[in-house]
């Protein structure tokens, strides 16, 4: 059972405290989009082996929505960070690097 | 024959007897016995019966191991199915019957299933379902289930309760034994916050046993030194009967606490389930120690060596008078030693290894005992029990070399580190030659949360068989711990003797080149029965897998998970794939290390407290006037209020009819309350409905509809506008938290910069719906700040002030097609508005009324309900809902998704009335058929029921339904059959049966 500290409330969350919300930074697609990106955004998720974005809410304490970046595989955590950006912070990009040579971010 | 020994037995007190029930029949046996323990104490060596031979089956082990000994423990309501006999322990009035056997455990008639092994072999499961299926369901199956499966579940309630511990710790150690007592102690003296956890009852595991000198003490006074100085550290914590069930994720750990197992009478939860969060984890799970694999080598009476040393040394047992040691390596020679010490024959040690060199051997020659060489078990012969060992060659194929009378054989086939809870968060596996066993990998051991390593192993759980090497290692390893939390660790390890130790020779075939009758008979899982020949087959058959030959097999698949029998059947696939071991591999291990009662995981979670009860201000007068109660998600809802002597379908249709002619009172308190606020609220509701809620007027309501993105119809309600930035969103009762929940995941994640506050407000009103032609009348009845008349207040508006002198909004909305106003007060003045209406609404004969009449009432006018006429795959658009779609606005949630090919198919079912020829009901959820059959022989279906209801005004029955192109059909009759098959003829109509023009409302 994981342990994700909340970038908000400061506090070290148990994941039972924590509702997960899948693959962060997905571009929402609305009425214009193509079928293609539209499926991409409803059904195409990452499913790593490896590093990893994802979206958790502080459920059963602040309610806020956040960001992790972890290893799927040893579950390293690497940071969190606020819902309220587009792509991870360069702070977080760094503390990857550093512990896993030769990532690189995909598109 | 077993039996108890005239003195010795160091965990026993003989001054205090105990008797307890077997079967029925009355034994003896003493304080500080197990059950096992006990049992051959009286000489009954026969415990169970196997899973799918019904083979008879004598303990083999003395711990949490023990795969043949379960029983049925207590009976009524504390029975408990599979219990381990070699961990309970005795008590005064102990009840317990063996399982798997019919009718009784010397006779069983399953037995025959021995005779017919040659027919249910490896894979014997899946093969059958390749037979004719009719032979499955009428054959098989009903052998299978009445003489497989062990022990039954209880069919009376628990009478216990469980509690759960939440703990967090600096360092958890696992098991009590000498290497957790090391470890537990360099942590604890180098400053850390120590929990240490022992799964029986006693400190010291093995060693007392075993007898090594540590720190020229002899083993108990050592361990009763340090656990006495642990018990006197402020930062140690200490608690036996607590195993170690799992270890998870960044220090997470399960442990399960047995408080009154072995005390029935003491107070208090039997059980406790500690959830731990540890910062550093030490294993100290010390080895389980493997069978050997001969012919016969389940019969009562073959025992693991370092169970027989167990029963003599710690209960004053002997398993046998006559014993033959069977060994590859060296302890064995120990359990000969302590047989020969308290008096008992060892006719003969069969060492597999050509040389025995090592200074236990010695001593056993020494002791006069007769060391065999190169010699193993060509196979055990006996009647239910051992009566002869036929030794042979090891290097053969089992052609007799002498044969010996004995009652018991005590084998050993080396020691295997119990590395369950390592494996069970990551923690990955080598194997070591020199003892033939897979041992934690230091170097891939499991990370935390920062990449730092959480789970070490101490003892031999690391794969130190010596006592001294177990003593150095689990220093280290507690003083590894303690540092990786930021503490000074330093101090030696308690001293212990080198030992001269022969190397384990890998005998994984006894004797190696035995033929198929012999293997046939050479168990390696006792539970599951699975034989040599059985994993040789699967091997035969093309699977190389382990993870897929042990479900194949059922090998390792029984309630002691294979503790006994997964390295043995490794080896043993190993060679017949031709590979090495480790090119094998394990299986995964999986939590709990052994059986958690579903009590224990329950723990105070049950009956009342199982979840909480949400309650509406007006609860308790729905209470005291006989309310029948539904639950709608946590809430209690009145369905009905039926009168004394009233049944409750005559208190609904009641209801119906009195709203319809005069006045009904609802309370409506669950409804959900959504206040949106802020510059960019109508913007924000915009998107989060279909139509359009920013163009709403102050003072005006709105009926609204939410899609999720992929467009399927979520929730529905009323919203009204409150002022320039405020809106308030009714949801249904159901949806209020979950429309919350999206409501601020759209907020936060995707429209950030939009300024839109969200406030749950659900609880903080009381809403009571006073409807019925008589609605005005009972408003008028009490003073109000505001004109309720027809023009004053128009459909579809709400007015804000107060009524009866209580502050009150007043929404005009109808779910019903009556003339109806919903009344918000504030919470605390709930009941009183309700006393209040009560009484006003008297001289109309008001009746309050519950969800079923709600139900009715909108399903006469076609309402549609989420949940009902929506399953989480439909739209707005087949519901006939269009009209409450905005076409005005670019983009809301879900339209991109309604836009999809399969969402616009004209093909889709779509919203119809149902009217049965005759006037019954239809059966909620019944299926249309159509012409032709599916590809699995099904008939095809074209619709469903989605409400059905007998109408009280129209006096038949009414349903609403999707049914295929339904809206085009009007006037055609389909058939919705029963489930005997009988036919259901039902007209398509309009969904609005009663008022279809509206004239009710508009009042
Ligand atoms: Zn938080």
């Amino acid at each position: 059972m994981l342990i994700l500290s909340c970038p908000y409330c400061g506090v070290a969350c148990d994941e039972t405290e924590l509702q997960p919300g899948g693959e962060a930074h997905l571009t929402r697609f609305g009425p214009d989009a193509s079928d293609a990106d539209f499926e991409g955004y409803l059904f195409r998720r990452k499913n790593p082996r490896g590093v990893h974005f994802e979206r958790w809410r502080h459920a059963y304490g602040c309610g806020k929505w956040f960001h992790a970046a972890r290893h799927t595989v040893t579950l390293e955590v690497f940071g969190t960070y606020p819902a309220q950006v587009t792509e991870p912070p360069p702070d977080i990009l760094d503390a990857i690097a550093a512990k896993v040579p030769g990532w690189e971010p995909s598109s | 024959m077993s039996h108890r020994l005239s003195s010795g037995g160091r965990l026993i007190n003989r001054a205090n007897p105990v008797s307890f029930a077997f079967n029925g029949r009355t034994m003896r046996g003493f304080e500080g016995d197990t059950l096992a323990s006990a049992l051959l104490g009286e000489d009954q060596m026969l415990m169970g019966r196997s899973f799918k031979y019904h083979r008879p089956r004598g303990v083999v082990a003395s711990g949490a191991e023990e795969p043949n000994a379960l029983v049925g423990l207590g009976r009524d309501h504390s029975y408990e199915p599979n219990a381990r006999a070699t961990t309970t322990e005795l008590f005064e009035g102990l009840e317990a019957e063996t399982q798997n056997h019919w009718p009784s455990l010397e006779f069983d008639i399953g037995a025959i299933n021995a005779r017919l092994s040659r027919f249910l072999p490896a894979g014997f499961y899946y093969k059958m379902f390749l037979w004719p299926r009719s032979f499955w369901k009428h054959v098989y199956e009903p052998f299978i289930r009445e003489s497989a499966g062990l022990g039954k579940p209880p069919k009376r309630r628990d009478k216990d309760h469980y509690e759960h511990f939440n703990v967090t710790t600096d360092v958890l150690v696992v098991g009590g034994g000498i290497a957790g007592l090391t470890a537990a102690m360099a942590a604890g003296e180098a400053g850390s916050q120590v929990l240490l956890v022992e799964q029986t009852a006693h400190w010291g595991g093995r060693a007392p046993v075993d007898g090594p000198q540590i720190d020229d003490m002899a083993p108990n006074a050592w361990v009763t030194q340090v656990v006495s100085a642990l018990q006197a550290m402020p930062n140690v914590e200490m608690r036996n009967r607590c195993m170690g069930a799992g270890v998870y994720d960044h220090g997470y750990a399960l442990l399960s606490e047995r408080i009154s197992d072995h005390a029935p009478d003491k107070a208090g939860p039997r059980q406790r389930l500690w959830k731990v969060r540890a910062a550093q984890i030490i294993t100290a799970t010390g080895a389980i120690e493997r069978p050997l694999s001969f012919a016969g080598n389940d019969l009562p009476g073959v025992m693991l060596a370092s169970a027989v040393r167990d029963y003599i040394v710690n209960f004053g047992v002997a398993p046998g008078k006559r014993t033959v040691v069977v060994t590859n390596n060296d302890d064995a020679y120990r359990t000969a030693l302590t047989l020969k010490a308290a008096g008992l024959e060892v006719p003969a040690i069969l060492d597999a290894r050509e040389d025995a060199t090592g200074a236990l051997d010695e001593d056993a020659r020494a002791a006069g005992i007769r060391v065999i060489t190169g010699r193993g078990i060509a196979s055990v012969i006996g009647k239910g029990r051992v009566e002869v060992v036929h030794v042979c060659a090891q290097d053969s194929d089992g052609a007799d070399y002498e044969a010996i009378e004995a009652d018991c054989v005590a084998m050993s086939g080396g020691w295997s580190p119990v590395v369950h809870l390592w494996s069970h968060a990551g923690g990955k596996l080598t194997w070591d030659e020199a003892d033939a066993h897979f041992r934690p990998d230091p170097d891939r051991a499991p990370k935390g949360a920062s990449g730092e390593v959480f789970v070490r192993t101490a003892g031999t759980a690391s794969g130190a068989l010596t006592t001294e090497d177990a003593l150095v290692d689990a220093n280290r390893t507690g003083q590894a711990a303690a540092m990786a939390l930021g503490h000074k660790a330093r101090g030696p390890a308690p001293r212990a003797e080198p030992e001269s130790r022969q190397v384990t020779a890998p005998i994984w075939l006894m004797p190696e080149n035995a033929p198929y009758e012999k293997r046939a008979k050479s168990w390696l899982d006792f539970q599951n029965d699975v034989k040599v020949s059985d994993v040789e087959l699967a091997a035969q058959e093309g699977y190389e897998s382990v993870e897929h030959t042990k479900r194949y097999t059922t090998l390792g698949m029984a309630t002691d998970q294979g503790k006994l029998s997964n390295i043995n059947g490794l080896a043993v696939l190993a060679k017949s794939l031709g590979v090495a071991i480790p090119d094998v591999g394990t299986t995964t291990f999986r939590p709990p290390y052994t059986p958690v009662p579903l009590g224990a995981i329950s723990g105070e979670a049950q009956g009342a407290l199982f979840q909480p009860i949400r309650k509406t201000p007006i609860h308790d007068w729905h209470e005291a006037n006989g309310a029948h109660f539904e639950p709608v998600g946590q809430w209690r809802r009145p369905y009905a209020f039926p009168k004394s002597g009233e049944s409750v379908e005559d208190a609904v249709a009641r209801e119906v009819t009195t709203t319809r002619q005069s006045v009904g009172l609802l309370d409506a308190s669950t409804l959900g309350k959504l206040i949106v606020k802020g510059p960019d609220a109508g913007r924000f509701l915009d998107m989060l409905y279909t139509n359009m809620m920013s163009t709403l007027k102050v003072g005006k309501c709105r009926y609204g509809l939410m899609c999720s993105e992929n467009g399927f119809l979520i929730d529905d309600g009323v919203v009204a506008r409150i002022d320039e930035h405020t809106w308030l969103c009714h949801t249904t009762s159901g949806g209020a938290d979950s429309i919350h929940g999206a409501m601020e995941e759209w907020l936060q994640t995707e429209w950030w910069d939009w300024k839109v506050y969200v406030a749950n407000v659900t609880e903080q009103f009381a809403q009571i719906g006073v409807v019925g032609p008589k609605a005005r009348e009972v408003l008028d009845a009490v003073s109000a700040s505001f004109d309720l008349s027809k023009d004053g207040l128009p459909f579809m508006g709400w007015v804000e002030g107060s009524l009866g002198g209580i502050p009150a909004r007043v929404f005009r909305i109808s779910f019903s097609g009556e003339l109806s106003y919903e009344i918000a007060v504030p919470a605390n003045h709930g009941r009183a508005f309700w006393d209040m209406m009560l009484e006003a609404g008297n001289p109309h004969g008001i009746t309050p009324y519950g969800t079923e009449a709600l139900h009715i009432m909108r399903a006469e006018k076609g309402f549609i309900m989420i949940g009902d006429e929506t399953d989480g795959t439909v739209i707005p658009q087949d519901l006939g809902l269009n009209w409450a779609i905005s076409k005005k606005k670019d983009d809301y949630l879900g339209k991109r998704a309604q836009m999809r090919s399969h969402m616009t198919d004209p093909l889709r079912w779509k919203l119809v009335g149902l009217e049965t020829l005759d006037g019954s009901v239809l059966p909620d959820g019944a299926y249309a058929v159509d012409e032709g059959d599916t590809v699995n022989g099904q008939r095809n279906t074209q619709g469903r029921v989605t409400s059905s209801y007998h109408s009280p005004t129209l006096g038949r029955g009414i349903a609403m339904g999707l049914v295929e192109r339904g809206p085009d059909r009007m006037g055609e009759v389909v058939n919705f059959p029963a489930l005997d098959g009988s036919p259901q003829e039902a007209r398509i109509v309009s969904p609005v049966f009663y008022d279809p023009d509206g004239e009710k409302q508009n009042v």
